[in-house]
């Protein structure tokens, strides 16, 4: 019985016969998921692109036909001039999408659900139709809210915070179906995220092939479960909060509404509560993933390893009580201002020692710039500058002056564009190979790199100088002021920068795409990574491993005095190696 | 165009602006010493042939050093920041001379009311001017916020002061002004499509002209 079912096992880890729609639309394996995840939050990405170059046109020259606006209705740009109520919905959809539906989806949706299984060594996660339901009820909140773009009121202009009670008033907004679908659309997001937490953690805790103890996680697999716990104790929260706010909408139940006895400052403390962990969310993947390539890269350790763990720790922790940080000018009491500033500064502390010991590792390695580790170092170079710059606002009163600037802009995206994005260039490229078995081009993802890197700059440091100039964000035509009227240049250049950055990405989509059919054919280890993926073939298979590979060492034994070549996989038994005891848990 | 913070209006402009050159100072160095040795260690460690990587796990004692000194600089810099925070925000930092003056904000305009010739909010000398805010030099300035639908942001940047008119509260701001002339006062919290156009002027006038004025406005007022 026993022979039967092991063989039996193993052809379904290797020949799969289950329908097209089974296979690769209503899929339950976890690669596939993730490669769902990709290709929906790219199309998304863009979609945030193409409005942040909209509301670019329109702070760079403003009141000007927009080329190709024409083709926008009437109620939101007459002639291709950009109208008021046009704008600030432009700013409330780039901000959403760029955070709901591109960068977290692109860092968790597709790497905790591509990699987890294949660093941790185990078939695929431990509820995989869980999984399935958490692609698909993304991919609806994200139809829901592409549909939002195009009902006749317009899509919700309250700003991606949605602040009440301007969100929760259609009288105050002007926008009524708009505002609503925004809500059911981030409250299936929430369902969506949280249906994918639960998968990962219990994936990370139950499922990890034999000898793969705790510390011998990569960083990648710790910041994704730290990640996944911020997930499910955020999200809900984001969840009740929306529903609450729908229900003001169209049940006029009045949470929010001071006018009949609700709280507007309620919805700002329970979207924080939500939303520092968010952006916690939104860069741990990619410091996780970041020091994957950078130890690969440097041929080398990574170094200091626990206190990387525990930094992640550390920050996941934090991250839960900084959120009064936002609204240090909210009228909330001031006392509270002083204990969410100490927090938020001692934040710096785990984000310096992850710094540090980048560079650490970098440190006498034998650096190989591929385009990975060109990415992931921009990205500690950039993460440096959002971070420094955040110890600004975390200063209270400093705040009370940068506070809703575009010094607030210029932070955010260099953390989450020249950080969580520049590490997703990086990742992308990174795993491509094991997704799709073929390499993407070097020498375009190298054009790209450096032109994105240039434009990235130009684009988001000036910035920091409008923003210290005092000029606000969300606004429409920032030359109503005529202190911010000599600024005008300065946003010209800003936004044909950006013009130039967004063209700039069309070359990463081209060679995506190219080299999805036309790439080289990639070798099984392409990068000579320790990773237990990389024992497995290109693409993997399904049900990855026939048996999952025993596990003798961490995942970081590069250059190790023992080995023959610069690498050591996790997966290579050496003489001196005991076998490991058994798995954790049953693996299937 | 400037580069730099706008000029000082006010007494907070003092040890806000200091602080931020506190802070420029710290981040600047931190910055420099980043990136200068991520482009030192790019071009000195990268890849040749027939470089061997130093195999390390880590330096206990580096480790600590890197983790003491930003724990150290950061709770500095907070007990720093929080002493002008509550000279600036706290509970009680309100001067008990301050001039009162109440400021109502709707969408997408400022309807600022002024005690009269009395001094005194809510007394029936009070009267009101639209998108217009009178402030003598020299003295404490309390203003009491409150709004009629949603939230909006006060905002005066040489003034360095910025307080959230939040619907249902009743929320007091104050500032004192150093030096005479006008200024502009914005809505710095998206309140509507009318945002970018929620602005006031703002005249900082001499004791002499800001009484001249007041009489003068008081009369037309009543008018």
């Amino acid at each position: 019985m026993t022979t039967v079912a092991a063989t039996a096992h193993g052809a379904h880890a290797h020949h799969d016969d289950r329908p097209f729609i089974r296979k690769y639309i209503f899929s339950t394996d976890h690669k596939i998921i993730g490669i769902q995840f990709l290709f929906v939050s790219l199309f998304f990405l863009l979609v945030g692109g193409l409005l942040a170059m909209q509301m670019r046109w329109q702070l760079g020259f403003p009141g000007k036909p927009m080329p190709g606006g024409g083709i926008l209705p009437e109620t939101m740009a007459p002639g291709g001039v950009i109208l008021p109520e046009y704008y600030i919905q432009l700013v409330t959809m780039h901000g959403t999408f760029m955070v709901f539906f591109a960068i977290m989806p692109l860092l968790v949706g597709v790497y905790a659900n591509f990699l987890i299984p294949l660093k941790i060594g185990t078939h695929d996660m431990a509820f995989p139709r869980i999984n399935m339901w958490s692609f698909w009820s993304f991919f609806a909140a994200g139809l829901v809210m592409l549909a939002s773009l195009f009902v006749p009121d317009g899509a919700a202009r309250a700003g991606w915070t949605m602040y009440v009670p301007l969100s929760a008033r259609h009288d105050l907004s002007g926008a009524s179906l708009g505002q609503e679908l925004w809500s059911v659309s981030i409250i299936l997001v929430g369902l969506s995220s949280i249906l994918g937490s639960l998968n990962y953690i219990s994936t990370i805790i139950n499922n990890r092939a034999p000898g793969m103890t705790w510390f011998r996680l990569p960083l990648s697999v710790w910041s994704l479960f730290i990640t996944a716990i911020l997930g499910l104790l955020a999200l809900p929260v984001l969840s009740g909060a929306a529903i609450m706010l729908l229900f003001d909408q169209v049940l006029n139940t009045h949470f929010f509404d001071p006018a009949a006895g609700g709280q507007a400052l309620l919805w700002q403390h329970l979207f924080w509560f939500f939303g520092h962990p968010e952006v916690y969310i939104l860069i741990l993947p990619a410091m996780g993933m970041v020091s994957d390539i950078i130890a690969n890269g440097s041929r080398k350790p990574i170094f200091g390893y626990h206190s990387m763990v525990f930094a992640i720790v550390a920050i996941g922790f934090l991250g839960w009580i900084v959120w009064g940080h936002h609204m240090f000018v909210s009228g909330m009491n001031p006392t509270l201002g002083s204990s969410f500033m100490v927090s938020t500064l001692i934040i710096a502390v785990p984000s310096a020692v992850k710094v540090f010991n980048w560079m650490g590792t970098m440190w006498r390695g034998n650096l190989k710039f591929t385009v990975p580790m060109l990415n992931a170092t921009a990205f500690v170079a950039m993460f440096v500058i959002g971070g420094l710059s955040g110890i600004y606002m975390a200063a209270t009163p400093v705040d009370m002056f940068i506070h809703d600037t575009y010094f607030i802009v210029a932070h955010i995206h260099y953390v989450l564009f020249g950080g969580s994005l520049f590490a997703l260039f990086g990742a992308i490229v990174y795993w491509y190979p094991k997704m799709f078995g073929r390499m993407m081009s070097e020498r375009w993802g190298k054009v790209h790199f450096w032109l994105t890197f240039i434009f990235y700059n130009c684009t988001f440091f000036p910035m920091h100088i409008t923003g210290m100039a005092g000029e606000m964000r969300r606004l429409y035509d920032p030359n109503q002021y005529t202190f911010l009227q000599p600024y005008q240049p300065m946003r010209e250049f800003i936004s044909i920068s950006a013009f130039l950055l967004f063209a700039t990405q069309l070359i990463f989509f081209v060679n995506f795409w190219w080299s999805l059919f036309k790439g080289k054919k990639a070798e099984q280890n392409p990068w000579h990574d320790n990773g237990l993926e990389w024992s497995l073939p290109a693409p993997a298979p399904h049900g990855n491993w026939e048996k999952v590979p025993n596990v003798y060492r961490g995942p970081y034994e590069f250059s190790h005095p023992q080995a023959r070549e610069d690498y050591l996989p996790q997966y290579v038994k050496l003489p001196t190696d005991r076998e490991p005891a058994s798995a954790p848990a049953a693996a299937h | 165009m400037h580069w730099w913070l706008p000029p000082k209006g006010s007494t907070f402009a003092g040890p806000i602006d200091g602080l931020f050159i506190a802070i420029l100072i710290i981040t600047g160095i931190a910055f420099v010493v980043v990136e200068s040795g991520l482009i030192w260690f790019i071009v000195r460690y990268r890849g040749r042939p027939g470089r061997k990587a130093f195999y390390t796990h880590g330096n206990t004692r580096a480790e600590v050093i890197w983790t003491a000194i930003p724990a150290v600089t950061m709770v500095a810099l907070g007990i720093i920041s929080n002493h002008y925070w509550v000279e600036i925000k706290g509970r009680n930092s309100v001067p008990p001379d301050a001039y009162p003056i109440a400021i109502h904000a709707k969408q997408f305009e400022w309807q600022v009311t002024y005690p009269g010739p009395d001094g005194q909010l809510g007394t029936a000398d009070d009267f009101t001017v639209r998108n217009q805010l009178h402030v003598p030099v020299g003295r404490p300035i309390v203003v009491h916020l409150s709004s009629e639908d949603v939230i909006h942001s006060f905002y005066v940047p040489q003034f360095r002061v910025r307080q959230d008119i939040v619907p249902g509260m009743d929320i007091r701001a104050w500032f004192q002004p150093t030096v005479a002339g006008t200024y502009e006062l914005g809505c710095s919290q998206l309140c509507g499509l009318g945002h970018y156009r929620m602005r006031a002027q703002v005249f900082v006038h001499t004791q002499e002209e800001f009484a001249a004025w007041m009489k003068q406005a008081a009369q037309e007022a009543t008018q």
